[in-house]
């Protein structure tokens, strides 16, 4: 064995976990020295944990570098690992039919990587790795060579916009902040990510959580802010661990704690653990939820960057945001400009999930098409169905049809149609889903996880879900359809915090997009064949050849016949579970 | 001074008035049902929305500070719509059992249906069933005809610095509730059934022995537990008290503790002492005031002449005013001669 260096990289994202990667990573260790080669190579030896590179479906994810060559493996497990050594790092040569494949790269390709550029690459665990791609330069940059109105004019003129899901302009943001006069600021960086499917932020932390860091350092350094709060959910095990680890690496190489790097400043950062609740995202409700109350939002005015925590001036910025911060410290505001539209610059990262190839976490530049982060980047639609509409933003967010899929992702043209960025969920849906289902399916979210407080949300959530859930059942009327849309508009601009005012937007943009399909169910008909209330399940005598699979498959026993002669259904009986259709090879029972 | 208009009409208003003041200031009416002048806003019944010119989404006027120039409507068609769809949306989920209901004389959520006018209501669904029934012994809760306004959690935390309620659960089920549900275990000052704009709170013991035919009385006057002198009203039906309650125009500003506002049976108790007793041998025999005090001076006096001044000791109540415990001390030095004097609050 000739190898000078050998390097191996093993995907443990929360993702990467689940998959087995600390089997496969403690597999590497063991073989690697039992088969001396760490003894061999010495300090070119090394096989670490990452985070995740976003195609979580593909984990264990393995990179295993020699001599500069580096190869990519998918669905790795422990006992691969073996042949791995035998035959790729002794034998020199890959195994080949375990590389990744085509989609792996066209996964890759067309993304451009700010945010998640070192996510996967570095160990998330060490800041020595961190320091090592360029990390804490900024924060140096930041106290040692800029004035704080230097910083905030870098960071405004870049463009950055908040990516918790209004868009608010950071720069801004932070300059309000940093005019109001005050004995204390804060600076809290909001890690709650309570939208169902988005996994972008706990990816971040748990993959790279030194640069959050170093972006409320740079933010707490520019508008005077000594104490920084992370709040995050503490159903993020792993992310709150390595946090941890990260704030102790940071304090001990004084990037954060008094007089930081000898100028004088004190910042430190504590953790605060949320309990999960949806709400506590909304920036109001999260600041009492750290002051110990119930959260729940309250209104605006006052703003937080003028009476914020404890009522003192707070600047409140989502993890994505503050993890773009010291990249456009180090590269300028200009090369960050030089990514994205006019009014949308930069990258942002969405989790794209659904119907699609390839699932899994995404980042691209703004204004990139729907059409190549669904078809180059997604490979397009599962199995070949046909592609139906694309739901962005979540609970708060609309749906996009395919006659829009030329349509820019960013915050001006989602607006426009009825849709927004928001967190960056993206759900593809293809002709199996249905619209009316879906959003049902939001609405239940968001009426469960309204706080309570103001009235057209906690009741009018609840309503609007009775309408849609009578709809779903064949029980709806013309009436309502009306009552429906009204509603939900009224919803929309009479309620308190912005859970309840983009609440109805999934089932206003869908009865926008989708109408044919609400009116089909008025008649009786689900088109997407999804509303199990609306189907009727049938055998074809002329098919069944009586093999009695669907009679066994049925909790009810609504299916009888003798064997081999075709069987009946009464529909009596039937709970149209779907078993039988599912289990018949034959595909002699019918679903109308 | 900030200057806004409302309507279309000028107004003048200091810096940091919501324009919920502003507008009543000026004499036009909003309707509000969480908004309660004496506690911090809470923004959750969005009954008051106004709309401001160049802000799209309706703002709520009892939390929203004016600003200079800032242009309100509080009328418009789109307003009507939306306050109606809230209170249909309340009503959706309230027991209309008014029939039933020992509030509805005093019900904000009856006085504003009848206001805007929400005579029918396209909301019907699932309404929040609560079997149990609180055991504590003053406050009856409903918790069926809460509508969440906060106000009873507002007050029990602001105003009585308690804090014994809050909201719990999420989404349609939330609710209002004392720690794990239990049954209320406070001050039981009232305050938070003084604040409740429904039925949801009251007091246990009111309405006991309602009568046909006797006229309904508002009686003003100041509770005789202790020397605050709270003011109260007695709301009375012929000779009997119907409950205590208490005016925001008072200086207590209709704050009371449970003495005032729950404790009024003793004043028809048959066990009640109306006049005073001497104990004559064996027995306690009712006796005019004259006698009463007569005797207690003789007692007094040769008491003091026999044993001298320090063997008497004089305690005198909270349920006296300052003046009046004023008044014994100097009765105790100057008239007795002994220093040993005290009240019972030390006690
Ligand atoms: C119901 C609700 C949930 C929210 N959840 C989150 C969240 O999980 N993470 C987040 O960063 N922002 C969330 N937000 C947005 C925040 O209120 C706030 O705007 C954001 O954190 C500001 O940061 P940014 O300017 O960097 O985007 C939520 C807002 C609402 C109304
Ligand atoms: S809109 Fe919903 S989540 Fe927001 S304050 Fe109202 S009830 Fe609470
Ligand atoms: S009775 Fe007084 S102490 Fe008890 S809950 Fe009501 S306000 Fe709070
Ligand atoms: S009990 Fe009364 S005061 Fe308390 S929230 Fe309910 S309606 Fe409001
Ligand atoms: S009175 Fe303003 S929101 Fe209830």
């Amino acid at each position: 064995m000739s190898a000078k260096s050998i390097e191996i990289m093993v995907c443990m994202g929360t993702g990467g976990i689940a998959a087995g990667g600390d089997l496969v990573m403690d597999a590497f260790y063991s073989q690697l020295k039992a088969a001396g080669l760490e003894a061999n190579v010495q300090k070119g030896c090394s096989a670490h944990k990452v985070g995740c590179r976003g195609l979580c479906a593909k984990d264990v994810l393995v990179d295993v570098i020699v001599d500069d060559n580096k190869a990519t493996y998918e669905y790795i497990k422990e006992d691969m690992v073996e042949r791995l050594i035998e035959e790729h790092i002794k034998g020199g040569k890959p195994v080949e039919e375990w590389l990744v494949k085509e989609d792996y790269h066209n996964f890759h390709d067309k993304q451009v990587k700010v945010v998640l550029a070192d996510c996967g690459n570095i160990d998330p665990e060490s800041i020595d790795a961190y320091i090592g791609v360029e990390g804490y330069k900024a924060q140096e940059k930041v106290f040692k060579n800029l004035a704080p109105t230097e910083t905030i004019e870098i960071i405004k003129e870049s463009g950055l916009r908040g990516r918790g899901g209004a868009g608010f302009p950071t720069g801004f943001k932070w300059e309000l902040c940093f005019k109001n006069e005050s004995d204390q600021k804060y600076i809290i960086c909001n890690a709650d990510e309570g939208d169902p499917g988005a996994f972008m932020d706990r990816s971040v932390i748990e993959g790279n959580p030194h640069s959050v860091i170093e972006g409320m350092a740079i933010g707490a350094f520019s508008f005077g802010a000594s104490i920084g709060y992370v709040y995050i959910r503490a159903e993020y095990p792993l992310a709150v661990e390595r946090l941890y680890l990260a704030l102790d690496q940071a304090r001990q190489k004084n990037f954060l704690g008094k007089n930081i790097l000898g100028t004088g400043f004190d910042f430190d950062i504590k953790v605060k653990l949320g309990a999960g609740a949806f709400v506590c995202g909304e920036e109001t409700a999260l600041i009492a939820s750290i002051e110990g109350e119930r959260g729940m939002p309250r209104a605006k005015p006052p703003f937080p960057v003028n009476s914020g925590l404890w009522g003192k001036p707070t600047v409140i910025n989502n993890v994505e945001t503050l993890a773009n911060i010291p990249a456009i410290i180090r590269n300028g505001a200009e090369w960050f400009a030089s990514y994205g539209t006019e009014k949308s610059k930069g990258t942002k990262v969405f989790a794209l999930t659904g119907k699609v190839k390839n699932s899994g976490l995404i980042e691209i530049p703004m204004g990139t098409t729907l059409r190549t982060i669904i078809f180059d980047i997604g490979g397009g639609i599962e199995n070949d169905k046909k592609f139906k509409a694309v739901q962005t933003g979540g609970p708060s967010g609309g749906c996009i049809t395919e006659d829009m899929l030329d349509l820019n992702v960013d915050f001006e043209s989602l607006a426009k149609v009825g849709s927004i960025v928001g967190s960056g969920g993206m759900i593809v849906l293809d002709e199996d889903n249905c619209m009316v289902d879906v959003a049902k399916y939001f609405l239940q979210f968001t009426q469960s996880e309204s706080c309570g407080k103001c009235v057209p949300c906690r009741i009018g959530t609840k309503r609007l879900l009775e309408i849609l859930e009578k709809i779903t059942i064949g029980e709806g009327t013309a009436e309502d359809l009306v009552r429906l849309e009204k509603l939900a508009k009224d919803v929309q601009s009479a309620s308190l915090c912005g859970l309840g005012m983009t609440a109805p937007n999934p089932v206003l943009s869908t009865l926008k997009y989708f109408r044919d399909e609400y009116e089909a169910h008025l008649e009786g008909r689900c088109p997407a064949k999804a509303c199990r209330q609306l189907l009727t399940y049938t055998i074809d005598a002329e098919a069944c050849t009586g093999c009695g699979a669907c009679k066994r498959a049925c909790p009810t026993g609504a299916i009888t016949g003798e064997k081999k002669k075709p069987h009946a259904l009464d529909q009596e009986l039937c709970v149209k579970c779907g078993a039988c259709f599912d289990t018949c090879k034959f595909n002699s029972v019918g679903r109308e | 001074m900030v200057k806004l208009t409302i309507n279309g009409k000028e107004v003048q208003v200091p810096k940091d008035t919501t324009v919920l003041v502003a507008a009543r200031s000026a004499g036009i009416t909003i309707p509000t049902l969480c908004y309660h002048p004496r506690l911090k806003p809470n923004g959750g019944c969005r009954l008051c929305v106004v709309e401001v010119k160049n802000i799209p989404r309706l703002v709520s006027s009892c939390t929203t500070p004016v600003s200079e120039g800032m242009e309100v409507q509080t009328e418009t068609a789109r307003l009507k719509e939306v306050r109606a769809t809230i209170m249909k949306l309340l009503l959706s989920d309230h027991p209309v059992e008014c029939i039933n209901c020992r509030a509805t004389d005093d019900c904000a959520l009856h006085e504003l249906t009848m206001f805007l006018e929400v005579h029918e209501n396209e909301f019907t669904g699932e309404r929040r069933k609560y079997d149990t029934r609180d055991g504590n012994p003053f406050i009856e809760r409903n918790m069926e005809k809460c509508i969440l306004c906060g106000r009873c959690v507002s007050v029990c935390e602001e105003v009585q610095g308690v804090g014994a309620i809050d909201f719990a659960y999420r989404g349609f089920k939330s609710k209002v509730c004392p720690p794990f549900e239990k049954d209320l275990d406070c001050e039981f000052c009232g305050q938070c059934v003084q604040v409740c704009p429904t039925g949801a709170l009251l007091g246990k013991m009111w309405d006991r022995g309602l009568r046909l035919g006797q006229e309904k009385k508002a009686v003003d006057t100041v509770c005789t537990y202790c020397g605050t002198g709270c003011n109260i009203t007695l709301n009375v039906q012929g000779q009997n008290i119907t409950k205590v309650t208490a005016s925001e125009r008072h200086w207590n500003e209709g704050w009371l503790c449970v003495k005032g506002r729950f404790g009024y049976s003793f004043v028809t108790s048959p066990e009640r002492l109306t006049e005073p007793l001497i104990r004559k041998g064996k027995e306690l025999v009712e006796v005019s005031w004259e006698e009463a005090l007569d005797y207690t001076a003789e007692r007094l006096k040769a008491t003091k002449e026999k044993h001298g001044e320090d063997t008497i000791a004089g305690l005198a109540s909270a349920r006296c005013t300052n003046e009046e415990n004023y008044l014994f001390q100097k009765f105790m030095r100057g008239a007795v001669g002994t220093n040993n004097v005290d009240h019972c609050a030390r006690l």
